[in-house]
């Protein structure tokens, strides 16, 4: 079925169909519809969730690790200063290895306050032991959050969801659903239940772990994160098999003979293909790629997309306050001897438009080294 | 009493518990000893009371103090009301 529907019903409404157990989850722009439109759900009885209505993110996620330890399909939404108030339990739900699905609406942090697109929330936890996977649209945000279930319950790692506020998250757009009985063939119907706390077969969950075991737990954490990029590609493969839609780890638009590239993340992406098509016409030979999968970096599949270029522009949506911004910094370490030149837009929401990126195009042609675009001095 | 701790690829996810913590020795964080008196002890049991990790039992009427777990902690001196428990300097 094809709906005209925002990205953050889109993401409800695939939470809804992954017959997920438990919600819980505080309001905030611009995520609020996700929980808003999931709640409609419980209400009319669409789904047999449970939906807790907690006083912050903070006990949301909270309640969100309480009810994946025990088992349940759990989800919940944020944004920013949700984001940031949940900041402690997020390590506390991967050190406990327990596969909770989360959208974060990308917005900008205060102060000062502002609820548009930036990227700077999901970047201040991108070392929280969450797989983060980033998304263009309101078709790929329904995608995603389908395959992100799929992906945490068999890595046993949270997945983080990541839209750009308003530009997705508030935007109509024709998004193809799948059926529930699609889904759920595609995810299980519900949780594997190993691992989790049960009555009849007792376990500690989140005891103190001393200097003797700490290290030794922490590279389980990271040997799963390393190993999660195998399960992400399948269950990509798989959902491409299913669907027609096919996401790669990190997608590229006519970079194969490019000179110049653009990587960046999120929405930017769709503008930047225009603005290639529109450099093409011009007889430049330009490109763009896009990192789907942040968190594990796929580095390998970066530097595969980037190394025939003469330049690199890493656009990042995130004030870098005295270093180089987060992708620019995962770009660079995985890409030696390439020629990478770090770019910020777009922060608290200010357009990344066509304009935006022909000017970082023409920065890399120039070898202009000036990373901030369309702030004024 | 364990004395290999197992590596990673060997424990359960997530910090899981998969040992008590009767196999888990916390008696090496010591740097005093409880030593008890049994010609002062009256049986009176409020070192049993007051102890906070279980370290100490009656047995055969005397007070016993399981050495592997006792943390040192001293209150069981502190609350003895016949001042039959010693904390004595442990040998390095």
């Amino acid at each position: 079925m094809i709906l005209g529907i925002s990205g953050d019903e889109a993401v409800a409404l695939a939470a809804k169909q992954c017959n997920v157990d438990v919600v819980a989850a505080y309001p905030i722009t611009p995520q609020t519809i996700i929980v808003e439109k999931f709640s409609e759900y419980v209400a009319n009885g669409e789904t047999q969730a449970e939906y807790v209505r907690v006083e912050s993110e903070h006990s949301a996620m909270s309640a969100c690790v309480g009810a994946s330890a025990r088992g349940a399909r759990t989800f919940t939404a944020t944004s920013s200063q949700g984001l940031m108030l949940m900041h402690e339990i997020l390590y506390v739900a991967s050190g406990m290895r327990l596969p909770i699905v989360m959208a974060n609406v990308n917005r900008a942090i205060s102060s000062p306050i502002n609820i548009h697109a930036d990227h700077a929330d999901s970047m201040a936890v991108r070392d929280s032991g969450w797989i983060q996977l980033s998304c263009v649209d309101a078709q790929e945000a329904y995608d995603t959050t389908i395959m992100a279930f799929k992906i945490a319950e068999e890595t046993l790692l949270p997945v983080m969801v990541l839209l750009d506020g308003f530009v997705i998250s508030h935007t109509l757009q024709n998004v193809s659903t799948l059926s529930d009985e699609q889904i759920l063939n595609f995810i299980g119907n519900e949780r594997k239940s190993e691992n989790i706390l049960d009555p009849e077969n007792p376990k500690t969950f989140g005891a103190m772990v001393l200097p003797d075991y700490y290290s030794e737990i922490k590279m389980q954490q990271i040997e799963a994160m390393d190993e999660s990029k195998k399960v992400i590609e399948n269950t990509f493969k798989e959902f491409g098999d299913l669907t027609g839609r096919r996401y790669p780890l990190v997608e590229s638009y006519k970079t194969d003979d490019a000179e110049h590239i653009l990587l960046c993340m999120g929405s930017a992406f769709g503008t930047a293909k225009v603005v290639v098509d529109d450099m093409r016409a011009e007889g430049k030979k330009v490109g763009v790629s896009r990192v789907k999968c942040y968190r594990p970096f796929a580095g390998n599949e970066v530097r595969e997309a980037i190394k025939n270029a003469k330049s690199v522009g890493v656009a990042d949506r995130v004030a870098p306050f005295g270093s180089y911004p987060p992708l620019y910094l995962d770009t660079k370490a995985s890409c030696d001897g390439i020629n990478l030149k770090s770019f910020v837009y777009g922060l608290g929401g200010r357009d990344v438009n066509k304009d935006t990126i022909k000017e970082v195009f023409d920065r890399l042609e120039k070898g202009v080294d000036e990373m901030f675009v369309g702030v004024r001095e | 009493m364990n004395t290999k701790k197992k590596g990673y690829k060997e424990m359960p996810a997530g910090g899981v518990t998969y040992e008590t913590s009767l196999d888990y020795e916390t008696g090496t964080w010591r740097s005093e000893k409880p030593v008890v008196n049994d010609e002062k002890c009256t049986r009176c049991l409020e070192c049993y009371i007051y102890c906070p990790d279980a370290s100490i039992k009656y047995e055969d009427d005397k007070i016993i103090i399981d050495y592997s777990h006792c943390k040192g902690c001293g209150i069981c001196a502190k609350e003895c009301p016949q001042d039959a428990i010693d904390m004595v300097e442990e040998e390095k």
